[in-house]
């Protein structure tokens, strides 16, 4: 007896049809050699989807391998819904970042929503209690319409989604750049905490175990979201708009409390989320990492809509839905819960033997294949790579033609007007970041940190990539991004163990782009060795383009670090007046892809700072020790806008009071705006109390860290001084905190808000 | 003292509250699922904020249908004490314990921030640990916290002294830029005539540890205490 004879035969599709599915011939090819035969037409949506770029990471998946994913707090690596690492006490932190770039374009609010539901989901299938929320978002200047509704839509989808879940939202970045005007970015990071020795996995084991389906029921919403998101954009892309799934925050509240108590009870052989291409990529991968194949009845799904076909059931990408499978005898304690919480739930199907993900609809089998070819035999690409035409013009910067900056203050002024620089702080008010009553440091500093209830520790989060540093130099970018992530976690007094990434490229067909994507993957894989940070979870956004203009490269690290002790935790703001202030680190000539040069000289353009992985691991050795032994008031690293920057920001952004400083720096050959704007990474601005200063300055010669003591903080004006040789001054600036609070707190509210004049 | 807290499916901050009077305030906190439909041997029962049930209709409007309120109700009208906070104020609004209903905030926009309010009355179970006059600072966090009355409500709630918080700037003014969601005259919790239910859109359980930098929410949780212990004296056993 032969398997296929009992398929529903549909006959065989035609090349339009194999070519609307987005699969290549030589694709459609692997698909026959896999069945023995043509696929029906339901089969071959399963193969589009689940061999889709989104699904497959056939374009990116042999360059991932590099990335080092191994090291001793490492409990689960790539490959599962999300990484998970050892913090101590039994317990594990599991951490994801997921990207939903392109239904956010179309439809920013529910776009933005059902990516922070698709996150969270992958949280709490680990069997992990989700505590925190971060995200990464990419828009389009401000001075546009679109960009702004857009903005508006993103914020208030996380907004609703997160807050509704009672789950923190306790930071994450945004920075604005025209490139994303029609590709807005949307990554969202989630961590969650579980006893180690209960983390749930997505495996289907144990023939003739029950499958069992809950959550919202299958509608028609989202069909074809993930090949969707496999394809670039036009300006037709606005017809997508039902290719968007639509999201219920509190019916995921609902899932998230009956799965933990699923854990609790210890009821699950696997469980996984049906995220991207639903049902089917739920199904076969959790069988395909089993080993074992699954047996699904369509008949028994729950629908909202009458008449769907097979085809619609498992492609749909409706909301707020999760596959799993029961120990023997405890689906009725499954089912019980889930009564309890009021979710649909039915037994779909069952674990099998044979390795084959058999469709049934009824008596009829509507599809069938073995379930390892749809999850991990999908085609991989090592697609050609070559830098773009245009590289050399990039990197080409004669800083000599530019003129240095004549008046600091305004140049200042401006760039803490900049929305990529300015306060988000009409972003992060719309975003509950206390539930849970764990936020020890709000969004406002270079991390966010979370306190572990029951013990004493506390983790330290951020996410962080410059894309304008990417584009220029894809390798570069990537460490910088790396290292300007460990630096915040190190400022806030954690040690970095662990980061996850989200990718977002152009399209992977083009040589260009495919450079850019292995150069900075190369850059990250790197920086993570250098520095011992395992990746564990990722996703990779391709096709980010709409007319043919690509996005920049944009890597996005979410990085988490440990602290042991509540009192090392650190914020970047200035405490006490009479403070010293220091500069850990050195400032060089480093002018290349600076947001200075973008705002002042509209240039995007040069080669970004060198990074010395040394000196940058010296520097997170002596931050940790300093701020162990209590020696530091404050840490804030600098990054866009410079030293100048990096001090304003130490002065406005205490929450209680604003300070000021008495500042005096010296020129040492530099152009001036390489002082005070430049971005040369490795450099941390710290406070310390006159009686450390001596112990500061000492442990900092020996641990090998360049440092400069650069004035006071004070309760008056920001006053720089900066002396040329023979310590003659060469520029003055005093500027008062009021008028440069109003700038960079109320920049980016009056950006939004003009749209009402 | 026995503190029940009602845990509703979208409940978010039943949690929080439980952790603070269990493991900050040493009391026992139990938790009462929104199905069942008794209150027994509860010396006081917490509200908590959160989306009870998505909230996707009014807030609270469907929570005040749920199978324990009765429960609840009559607790309420025997003296027992009750506290809402946030969503928790926003059900005992929807069930007519307390008077008045919530609009969206004035800019109509979800608000999670610090703010300040003055205490307007100490002689409450829920205040008693106040100076009068004293200002709190506490977080909130809501689309809907826009108290709003009709004059004659507002005025018996002035003249009953039943305007328990009202939001002000750090000195204790009560402006309208201290103002931060439109609420009526500053309105930030309310009691009811007889004292025993109090509702505020505050959350004094985000304020309750030094190492999240705010402890002023105590302030309510003790003096809520203290009333209890002072009760339990009068009572017979």
């Amino acid at each position: 007896m032969t398997q296929e004879s009992k398929v529903l035969p549909q006959g065989p599709p035609t090349s339009k049809v194999i070519e609307q599915h987005g699969l290549s011939e030589d694709e459609y090819q692997q698909i026959l050699k896999h069945l023995g035969r043509e696929p029906n037409l339901t089969e071959l949506g399963i193969f589009s989807v689940m061999w889709s770029e989104h699904c497959s990471y056939k374009s990116s998946r042999i360059h991932l391998k590099r990335f080092p994913t191994e090291g001793e707090r490492v409990v689960q690596g790539p490959g599962e819904n999300a990484g998970a690492v050892d913090i101590g006490e039994g317990l594990a932190a599991v951490f994801k970042m997921e990207s939903h770039n392109h239904p956010s374009y179309i439809e920013p609010f529910q776009g933005a929503a059902t990516g922070v539901g698709g996150i969270l989901r992958d949280i709490f299938t680990m069997g992990a209690r989700p505590i925190a929320l971060l995200n990464s978002l990419r828009f389009g200047e401000l001075d546009l319409p679109k960009s702004r509704h857009i903005l508006k839509g993103v914020v208030s989808g996380i907004s609703s989604y997160g807050n509704c879940m009672g789950v923190p939202t306790v930071g994450g970045e945004i920075t604005f750049n025209d490139i994303y005007s029609k590709n807005p970015l949307v990554n969202v990071f989630c961590l969650g905490i579980v006893k180690k020795d209960r983390l749930l996995r997505g495996l289907a084991k144990g023939t003739g175990n029950q499958v069992l389906y809950i959550g919202a029921k299958t509608g028609r919403d989202g069909i074809h979201g993930a090949t969707m998101a496999s394809d670039s954009f036009d300006d037709a892309s606005d017809k997508k708009r039902p290719n968007v799934q639509v999201g219920d925050p509190f019916l995921e509240k609902l899932l998230l409390e009956a799965c933990l108590e699923f854990l609790e009870q210890d009821l699950l052989v696997g469980i996984q989320d049906m995220g991207a291409a639903g049902l089917t990529s739920s199904s076969c991968e959790m069988a395909s990492r089993a080993g074992t194949g699954v047996d699904l009845d369509l008949a028994k799904v729950p629908r909202r809509e009458s008449h769907m076909t097979p085809y619609e059931i498992l492609l749909s990408e409706s909301q707020e839905r999760m596959l799993l499978v029961a120990q023997p005898g405890k689906e009725e304690s499954v089912l019980a819960i889930c009564r309890k919480w009021g979710i649909d739930a039915a037994v779909v199907g069952q674990v099998t033997d044979d390795g084959f993900l058999r469709i049934r609809e009824g008596n009829q089998i509507v599809a069938e294949i073995p379930a390892h070819a749809l999850a991990e035999e999908g085609p991989r690409y090592e697609r050609p790579a070559a830098p773009p035409s245009y590289q050399e013009f990039l990197q080409s910067l004669n800083i000599d033609m530019l003129p240095d900056v004549k008046n600091p203050a305004d140049v200042l002024l401006k760039l803490l007007a900049s929305p990529t620089i300015a306060s988000k702080r009409w972003v992060f008010r719309q975003y509950d970041h206390m539930v849970g009553t764990n936020t020890v440091v709000c969004p406002g500093s270079d991390s966010a940190v979370v306190r572990i209830k029951g013990t004493t520790k506390a983790l330290a989060m951020t996410t962080d990539g410059n894309s304008r540093y990417c584009l220029l130099n894809p390798y570069l970018g990537g460490g910088l991004a790396v290292a300007e992530a460990a630096r915040n976690l190190v400022c806030a007094g954690a040690q970095p163990i662990g980061v996850t990434d989200c990718l977002n490229f152009g399209n992977p067909e083009r040589p260009d782009i495919m450079w850019q994507f292995i150069m900075a993957v190369e850059g990250i894989a790197d920086a993570c060795r250098a520095f011992q940070i395992p990746v564990v979870s990722g996703n990779v956004s391709f096709y980010n383009e709409t007319n043919g203009l690509s996005i920049y490269p944009t890597p996005i690290l979410g990085m988490v670090g440990l602290i042991e002790r509540p009192e090392d935790i650190t914020t970047q703001w200035f405490k006490q007046a009479g403070d010293h202030i220091c500069l850990l680190g050195e400032t060089k000539e480093d002018l290349g892809g600076t947001e200075y040069l973008k705002v002042i000289h509209s240039r995007e353009q040069g080669n970004p700072p060198w990074l010395d992985v040394d000196r940058e691991k010296a520097l997170y050795t002596c931050m940790l020790t300093l701020i162990q032994k209590g020696l530091i008031q404050s840490a804030h690293d600098c990054s866009e806008g410079g030293l100048l920057v990096t001090l304003a920001e130490c002065c406005l952004t205490n929450p209680s009071e604003l300070f000021g400083a008495t500042v005096i720096l010296n020129q040492d050959r530099l152009r001036l705006d390489a002082l005070l704007f430049g971005e040369s990474p490795s450099r941390v601005v710290v406070s310390v109390k006159s009686e450390h200063v001596k112990q500061v300055k000492e442990l900092v010669q020996e641990l090998g860290v360049p440092s400069t003591e650069l004035g006071q903080v004070t309760q008056g004006n920001m006053d720089i001084t900066v002396r040329g040789a023979h310590d003659l001054p060469v520029s003055q600036l005093s500027l008062s905190l009021s008028e440069m609070s109003d700038q960079w707190h109320h920049a980016l509210a009056r950006q939004l808000e003009a749209e009402a004049s | 003292m026995n503190i029940g807290i009602v845990v509703f499916p979208g409940s978010n901050c039943d949690r929080d509250c439980g952790y603070v009077l269990s493991k900050v305030l040493g009391q026992t906190a139990q938790f009462i699922w929104h199905q069942e439909r008794s209150v027994k041997g509860m010396d006081a029962i917490i509200l908590p904020g959160g989306f009870s049930y998505g909230d996707y209709l009014r807030t609270g409007a469907i929570a005040r249908f749920s199978p324990i309120m009765d429960a609840i109700v009559e607790f309420a009208g025997r003296g027992g004490m009750v506290l809402g906070i946030c969503n928790g104020f926003q059900m005992l609004l929807e069930l007519g314990i307390l008077p008045g209903a919530m609009l969206r905030n004035r800019d109509l926009s979800f608000i999670c921030e610090e703010h300040y309010i003055r205490v307007e009355n100490v002689n409450t179970p829920f205040t008693n640990h106040c100076e009068p006059g004293q200002i709190l600072k506490l977080p909130i966090a809501h689309a809907e916290g826009n108290y709003y009355t009709n004059p004659v409500t507002l005025s018996s709630l002035q003249a009953n002294a039943q305007i328990v918080f009202r939001y002000c700037d750090r000195e204790g003014n009560v402006t309208s830029q201290a103002n931060p969601n439109g609420s009526l005259d500053n309105i930030a919790g309310i009691r009811n005539a007889a004292g025993n239910v109090l509702g505020l859109m505050p959350h004094p359980e985000r304020g309750a540890e030094r190492l999240l930098n705010n402890e002023d929410g105590i302030y309510i949780f003790r003096s809520m205490i203290s009333a209890l212990e002072a009760h339990k004296l009068l009572q017979p056993v």
